[in-house]
């Protein structure tokens, strides 16, 4: 029987109390129809009625916590540890959607490897005149001890979790690039194996494209980075240990790999070769997948009170006896004052025009931006350039008069420091809240892997402002994630 | 394996030993207090705690609520139930990767059950019930244990922990018995009632196994040679001794043989003087020393394997 199109598809059970708004809408066009991939969903949910639907909800909980895929929260006497809120509602994407993505994001970590390269070796972007040297030497996690030192085959980036989010128009922007130790790639692989067990028959009508080689996919690149002339490499992943809060994503992979979950203790080195202590005696360490930062890696050769990391680790990194993935010194492409610069990054290594738009960004320390920043900023994002998490953060719209005359001087005082950003309104999707269904914030993190050629799992993690209205997203303030379902063509 | 999850696994397993021992000599004691004369009530008491390596609280050894207290919920006391299973489970923590999700979800609930708990709670409703929970918790993980993880390098650390452990436990248990009686004049002998030689059965579960063997005719030389020398009973001194000595000769394997010479010398002849003991010369020397002596070898046990697999030098490691 055709399905009879009424006025609205908003309105009917589930949907009785969902509003739309300016922000683009993944289920519903402006007109409130839905739109065509999500009706497979949209008539599933029309069929479950409210106590289903929560009986799915529960299930996925309990699958949560008995599996321990939980975060701790701090500061209370015995720590509780809590599930990643999780949102029952798929976010949907199609083919077509997700190949400029796809494009765009290999496009950008392929641009961004070589300007890791050329900054830490001859400079040719600054001598061009393209981003100014100041600008990258003072970055925050800029690392001299980088300068001329090779990196495994040239890759300096072999881990990303890039940021996105979709803008009324319905394209994809680029937030911000982690290139340092991006998280969340357990729960985008845990989400999926929790939704097979909620929707399986909704799985098999429509099509969703598999995630689950990335594990392997992380093991082939990993071992690609292994010194030529050791050819059954020993790779293992580094961990702070259990207090830090992806402690459980770490296991998680570390067996999905099967490779050796390792701390810094269980780490030595020896003539500027790196080994592990085992009960078979000391076996060398050729890659490490290392969740640790920077800072914390090496108490020798950063800070001296880390207990996280291996004496003598950089030494060995350098004499190219061990490869570090990511490798040290590539915060410099996550400093947001640099972000605003990878267009033209993309322009001057690649000749070609940036697949994926960024946001528009006003650097403070320009006068003419510091300028309008300062003009206003009741209407603008200000962001402190070295800070992630939505921490260091002003909103002009939701903040105090007194929020902002503490951020002009501190633009003042170091303008170097600030970038800011026209207030996004992220996109919204359906989520299944309070026995409703209502819409709620959402960005979208990819996974990259770059060996030899750049592999991009399709989907990633979507996370949720799971609080009315908020457009932060970060689990550390009240955020979730829901499964997100990239369709075959 | 790395040595520091051989050294977790190790103290997970030794860790739970600990605590079921503990929930099973509490539950016995509580049981026996309901058939004594108030003189016998302290010594009974007095003697639990001595063979836990454990003083008497504040309000003296009579005070029975106050013992359950200590050695149940007592967290400043590293050797309470509930600090002996938050340890095993940090343990755990440590090498989520290493166990299957089944032995984590296992511990993990005995882990919140114990927490949930309080000494008041259970104190005035059945105490039995609850030790009977911690002891078929610890049972439970046990048998996950055996039935989900691999038989490998890491679960024979784990067996040659809960069985030096429970060697050491059951020397301590025999001795504390023992000593009294044996240490009398032999002009007054001191008189053991027969329910506490089948406490102190109970308290290694072989009281069934022991009448199999001898009859219900308790004779505390018998009673030696079980909980000692008996092959089979599965919490008899000789039975860990074979069981510790098999795990570490599975575990040089598994490595490759090194130094662990000292840590497979010191378990074979653990088991070896077990295995060829004989309990009348055993009551006749001494057999406090005897009992002591076997807890000093367990020590030495694990010193070596500390030795040989943990905590090596490193230039010992290089050179070899």
């Amino acid at each position: 029987m055709p399905h009879e199109r009424s006025a609205t598809d908003i309105g009917r059970p589930p949907f009785t109390s969902y509003q739309l708004d300016t922000a683009y809408d993944e289920m519903f066009t402006p007109l409130g129809h839905v739109r065509e991939h999500y009706r497979a969903l949209y008539e599933r949910l029309n069929e479950l009625n409210l106590a289903q639907l929560m009986q799915r909800q529960r299930y996925a909980d309990a699958a949560f916590l008995n599996q321990g895929i939980t975060f701790t929260v701090y500061g209370e006497d015995s720590s509780t540890e809590r599930i990643f809120p999780y949102d029952l509602l798929p976010r949907i994407i199609t083919a077509g959607e997700w190949a400029p993505v796809e494009r765009g994001l290999a496009q950008r970590i392929t641009a961004l490897n070589h300007f890791l390269h050329d900054i830490y070796h001859e400079g040719k972007i600054f001598k061009d005149g393209v981003i100014p040297r100041d600008l990258v030497l003072t970055c925050q996690h800029y690392r001299r001890e980088m300068r001329n030192v090779s990196v495994p085959r040239d890759t300096y980036i072999t881990v990303v979790g890039t940021d996105l989010v979709r803008v009324p128009d319905g394209s994809f922007a680029v937030l911000e690039d982690n290139l340092r130790v991006p998280s969340g790639v357990s729960y985008m692989l845990t989400n999926r194996a929790v939704m097979k067990r909620a929707f399986p028959r909704l799985f098999a009508n429509i099509g969703v494209r598999p995630i689950d080689h990335y594990g392997k996919t992380l093991l082939t690149t990993l071992r690609g980075l292994a010194p030529p002339h050791r050819p059954e490499p020993t790779i293992v992943l580094l961990t702070p240990g259990v207090f830090n809060s992806a402690y459980f994503e770490h296991t998680f992979l570390a067996r999905q790999m099967g490779i050796e979950l390792v701390e810094g203790r269980d780490l030595l080195c020896h003539d500027n070769i790196v080994y592990m202590r085992t009960t078979a005696g000391l076996r060398r360490v050729d890659v490490i997948y290392r969740r640790v930062d920077d800072d914390f890696i090496d108490p020798l050769a950063f800070r001296p009170d880390s207990i996280l990391g291996v004496p003598g680790l950089l030494n060995a990194y350098r004499s190219g006896n061990v490869a570090l993935a990511n490798a040290v010194g590539t915060g410099v492409a996550d400093d947001k004052a640099v972000y605003a610069y990878v267009p033209a990054i993309i322009r001057y290594y690649l000749g070609e025009e940036p697949v994926l738009q960024n946001v528009e960004t006003y650097l403070c320390d320009k006068a003419d931006d510091r300028a309008y920043v300062l003009e206003h900023l009741d209407e603008l994002v200000v962001k402190a350039v070295g800070e992630s998490g939505g921490y260091g953060m002003l909103i002009g719209p939701h903040s105090t008069r007194e929020q902002r005359e503490t951020f002009r001087s501190l633009i003042l005082d170091n303008p170097r420091n600030y970038i800011a950003q026209p207030t996004l309104s992220l996109s919204r999707a359906p989520c299944f809240i309070d026995e409703q269904v209502e819409p709620r914030h959402i960005d979208l993190r990819p996974y990259v892997l770059n060996g030899e050629q750049v592999t991009i799992v399709p989907g990633g993690l979507t996370r949720v402002a799971l609080r009315r209205g908020s457009l932060v997203v970060n689990s550390s303030q009240g955020g979730g994630s829901k499964d997100t379902w990239v369709l075959f063509e | 394996m790395l040595s520091r999850v051989a050294d977790s696994l190790y103290w997970m397993s030794r860790y739970l030993e600990r605590a079921e021992h503990t929930a099973r000599l509490i539950a016995v004691g509580l049981d026996l207090m309901l058939d004594q004369t108030p003189q016998s009530t302290g010594i009974r008491w007095e003697r639990l705690l001595a063979s836990l390596h454990a003083y008497p609280p504040p309000s003296g050894s009579g005070d029975a609520y106050a013992i359950a207290r200590m050695l149940t919920f007592e967290m400043s006391n590293d050797a309470s139930i509930a600090s002996c299973i938050a340890s095993a489970r940090e343990n755990a923590r440590q090498v989520r990767e290493q166990i299957s999700s089944e032995m984590w979800e296992q511990l993990n609930r005995l882990y919140l059950k114990v927490k949930g708990s309080s000494i008041d709670a259970i104190w005035h409703g059945d105490p039995l019930e609850f030790y009977q929970e911690v002891k078929e918790g610890a049972h439970l993980f046990q048998g996950i244990t055996d039935a989900t993880m691999t038989h490998g390098e890491g679960w024979q650390f784990i067996q040659v922990g809960r069985h030096l452990e429970r060697a050491g436990g059951t020397a301590a248990l025999v001795d504390q018995h023992f000593r009294p009686f044996l240490e009398a004049p032999a002009d007054a002998p001191l008189a053991l009632d027969y329910i506490d030689w089948v406490g102190l059965l109970k308290c290694c579960t072989a009281f069934e196994a022991y009448c199999k063997v001898y009859t219900a005719d308790i004779k505390p030389e018998s009673v030696a040679e079980f909980l000692l020398l008996n092959a089979d009973g599965p919490r008899s001194v000789r039975f860990a001794a074979d069981r510790i000595q098999r795990s570490m000769q599975a575990i040089s394997q598994a490595t490759g043989t090194r130094s662990a010479g000292r840590a497979e010398r010191l378990a074979g002849r653990l088991r070896a003087s077990l295995d060829y003991g004989q309990v009348d010369e055993i009551i006749a020397e001494n057999m406090h020393t005897y009992l002591e002596n076997i807890q000093r070898q367990c020590a030495a046990i694990h010193g070596a394997i500390y030795q040989a697999y943990v905590s090596y030098s490193v230039d010992t490691a290089l050179t070899s």
